[in-house]
C-alpha cells in the first residue's frame, strides 16, 4: 500500500466546533493523514512578526507559525488544510493570507475552508480527494495527450456525461439528465459509444468523476475514479490549447461551484462553493422555466436584455426568483429579467469565491453552465476579460477522466 | 472557600496560586476534564462534538462563529458557577493562552456582567511588578470567603 499523503493542518476553532474528527474521517478515507506541525512556542511571535500580520487570537498566530514552518521547510508535508470557523472575520483574513502566501513560496498544495458545527465528512471529502491527488498523482495530472480508445463519464448532480477519445480526439458524447444514477450513465454512455461507431469491449481504460462517481466507477470497473476539481482542470486546460503556464478554471455547476487557479494543468489552489443555491446553474434552471423558455435559450435570451434594468433584492434562490417575478410583473422584458439572473450568478461566483483565488488568464468557463452566454458574458464583464469556453466544455469531467485514464492503458 | 474563575482559564500558574490560598479554580482543566470523564463514544481529544456549539447558543447568538460557542460551551458554565475571578490580561504565551480573540472578549464581559468580585492584573514585566503581582492576587484571594464563612 502506498504512503499515506500527509496533510498539514492549520486552523482555528475546529475541535471546539465538534468537527475535527470530520476532518479526519475525510482525510482517512482518501488515505491521508491529517497533522498539526510541531514548533517551538518561542517561533510563534518570531512567525508573526515575520509574516507581519498582527492578529489578537493566538490560535491564529499557531497557524501564521506553522505555515511559515512548512514554505520554511521546517516541517514536511505534502499538501495543507487551511480551515477556520465560518463567519470569523479575523480568521477569514488569516486564512485568505496563508492560502495565497503558502502556494507563492512553496510548491504545497493547499485547500481552505470555513466550517461550522454542520460541517461533515462528506462536506470535506472532495477537497481532501482534491488535495490528495495534487500531492499524489502529479505524474498522471501532467499528462498532456490521450492516447487508445478511452472512455470517461462525469456523474454530476444535473446532468451525466460519457465521452469516448481515441487517438487525442473525441468521437462520441453522451448527455443525459441524471436521475438513476447507473441507469443515467448507462444511457449516456450507449449514446457515446453509437456516435463513436464503437463497444465496449474496445475501450481500454475507463474513468469516472462527479457525485456518483463512485458507484459508476464500481459499475464500470472504472481504471480512474476521480473527483471533478482536479478532472476539470485537466480537461479545461486540455481543450482550451492552454495546458502550460497559468490559468483559472471556472465550472457552474447545478450543485456546487469551481474555481481553481491551475498552473501547468495541475490545480493550485481551488475553492468549491455550494452554500448557496442562488450561485448555481440551479438558479439558473428556475429561472429559464420560470420564463417559459429552455435552458438552452437563456443565455441568448439574456445577451438581448439589459441585466441593470431589473432590481435583485436577494442572492437566495428562492427571494432571487421572487424578484424576478416581481419584476416581470411590474413589466420587465424577459431578456432583461434572463441578464440579471446570469449577472446575479456571476456576481456572486464573483464574489464568494474568485476572491479566494488569485485569477490568472486566461480565463477557462467549463460545465453546462458555460454554454449560456448570458452567464459568460456577465463574469468576462465582472473580471474584465474575454473568457474562454472551450469546445465540448459542457462535457469537461468526462473529457478529463477520458484523458487521464489514458494513462492506465499501459499502467503509469 | 470560594470558585474563583481564572483567565487566562488554561493558566496553570494561576490555578496553583487559587488553590494554595484555598479557594477552587475555575479553568479549562476542570472543563475539558469534565468532557474527557463524562462517559461517551468518543475518546479524548475528540470529546467535544457539534452539540457543543449548540449549547452555547445559550452565551452566543447563531451568527457568532462555532467555535466561539463551542468554547462558550466549557467556560460558560464555569463563569455562572463562579464567586470570584481573577483576569491577567496581556500574558505571555507561556503563562497560559486562550485561542480565540473573540471568545476571550465575551469571557471578560460576561465576568465583568456577572457582578462578582474581580481583580484585574496586567501581565507582569519585570521582578518587581511580579512580586507585587502575586501579593495583589494573595490580598485578592485572602478577601474571598474561606470554608464555612459563604
Amino acid at each position: 500500500m502506498s504512503r499515506k499523503v500527509r496533510i498539514a493542518q492549520l486552523s482555528c476553532g475546529p475541535e471546539y466546533s465538534g468537527v475535527q474528527k470530520e476532518i479526519y474521517d475525510a482525510a482517512e478515507a482518501v488515505g491521508a493523514e491529517v497533522f498539526f506541525p510541531d514548533i517551538a512556542l518561542a517561533d510563534v511571535e518570531r512567525a508573526v512578526d515575520k509574516f507581519g500580520l498582527d492578529v489578537r487570537s493566538a490560535d491564529l498566530k499557531l497557524m501564521i507559525a506553522r505555515g511559515m514552518a512548512l514554505v520554511d521547510g521546517k516541517v514536511d508535508a505534502d499538501g495543507v488544510f487551511i480551515g477556520t470557523c465560518f463567519r470569523c472575520a479575523e480568521a477569514a483574513i488569516v486564512r485568505n493570507e496563508l492560502r495565497r502566501y503558502i502556494p507563492e513560496h512553496s510548491r504545497l498544495p493547499v485547500v481552505s475552508y470555513s466550517f461550522t458545527e454542520r460541517t461533515t465528512a462528506g462536506t470535506l471529502l472532495t477537497r481532501m480527494e482534491a488535495l490528495t491527488t495534487i500531492a499524489r498523482r502529479r505524474a498522471l495530472l501532467a499528462r498532456e495527450e490521450q492516447t487508445g480508445i478511452t472512455m470517461g463519464v462525469d456523474s454530476g448532480s444535473s446532468t451525466t456525461k460519457a465521452v469516448v477519445m481515441k487517438d487525442n480526439k473525441i468521437v462520441g458524447t453522451g448527455w443525459h439528465p441524471t436521475t438513476e444514477v447507473i441507469a443515467s450513465a448507462e444511457s449516456a454512455v450507449v449514446d457515446a459509444l453509437d456516435m463513436a461507431g464503437l463497444t465496449r469491449d474496445d475501450i481500454q481504460a475507463i474513468g469516472t468523476t462527479g457525485y456518483g462517481r463512485f458507484l459508476i466507477g464500481k459499475h464500470f470497473g472504472a481504471d480512474l475514479i476521480q473527483e471533478e476539481l482536479t478532472v476539470n482542470s485537466k480537461g479545461a486546460v486540455y481543450l482550451a490549447g492552454h495546458q502550460r503556464g497559468p490559468s483559472t478554471v471556472i465550472d457552474i455547476g447545478g450543485m456546487d461551484n469551481k474555481a481553481i487557479s491551475v498552473i501547468d494543468g495541475i490545480p493550485g489552489t481551488f475553492t468549491m462553493g455550494g452554500i448557496c443555491a442562488g450561485a448555481s446553474g440551479r438558479f439558473l434552471e428556475m429561472t429559464a422555466k420560470r420564463l417559459g423558455v429552455d435552458i438552452t435559450e437563456l443565455g441568448p435570451l439574456a445577451m438581448k436584455g439589459m441585466g441593470k434594468n431589473v432590481s435583485m433584492n436577494s442572492y437566495c434562490i428562492v427571494f432571487g426568483t421572487q424578484s424576478l417575478v416581481n419584476a416581470l410583473a411590474a413589466g420587465s422584458s424577459r431578456e432583461d429579467v434572463a441578464a440579471a439572473a446570469c449577472h446575479s450568478v456571476a456576481e456572486q461566483v464573483f464574489e464568494q469565491q474568485l476572491q479566494e483565488i488569485d485569477i490568472k488568464e486566461p480565463v477557462i468557463m467549463v460545465g453546462g453552465t458555460s454554454l449560456i452566454e448570458g452567464l459568460v458574458y456577465a463574469m468576462g464583464q465582472l473580471l474584465q476579460t474575454e473568457i474562454v469556453v472551450p469546445p465540448y466544455s459542457q462535457y469537461i469531467g468526462a473529457v478529463g477522466s477520458a484523458l487521464l485514464s489514458s494513462g492506465f492503458i499501459q499502467g503509469e | 472557600m470560594a470558585k474563583v474563575f481564572i483567565y487566562p482559564a488554561t493558566s496553570l500558574i494561576l490555578s496553583d496560586l487559587v488553590a494554595r490560598f484555598g479557594h477552587k479554580p475555575l479553568g479549562a482543566a476542570l472543563g475539558i476534564r469534565e468532557r474527557i470523564q463524562t462517559a461517551g463514544i468518543d475518546s479524548p481529544p475528540l470529546q467535544i462534538t457539534p452539540e457543543e456549539p449548540k449549547r452555547g447558543l445559550k452565551y452566543a447568538a447563531v451568527e457568532v462563529p462555532s467555535g466561539v460557542r463551542g468554547r462558550m460551551a466549557i467556560y460558560g458554565p464555569l463563569i455562572e458557577e463562579a464567586e470570584a475571578a481573577v483576569i491577567v490580561t496581556d500574558a505571555d504565551l507561556a503563562f497560559g493562552c486562550m485561542g480565540c480573540a473573540r471568545t476571550d472578549e465575551l469571557i471578560l464581559f460576561s465576568l465583568r456582567q456577572s457582578g462578582i468580585p474581580i481583580l484585574e492584573l496586567k501581565y507582569p514585566t519585570n521582578e518587581d511588578e511580579g512580586v507585587q503581582f502575586v501579593a495583589a492576587i494573595k490580598t485578592f484571594l485572602a478577601s474571598l470567603p474561606k470554608e464555612g464563612e459563604a
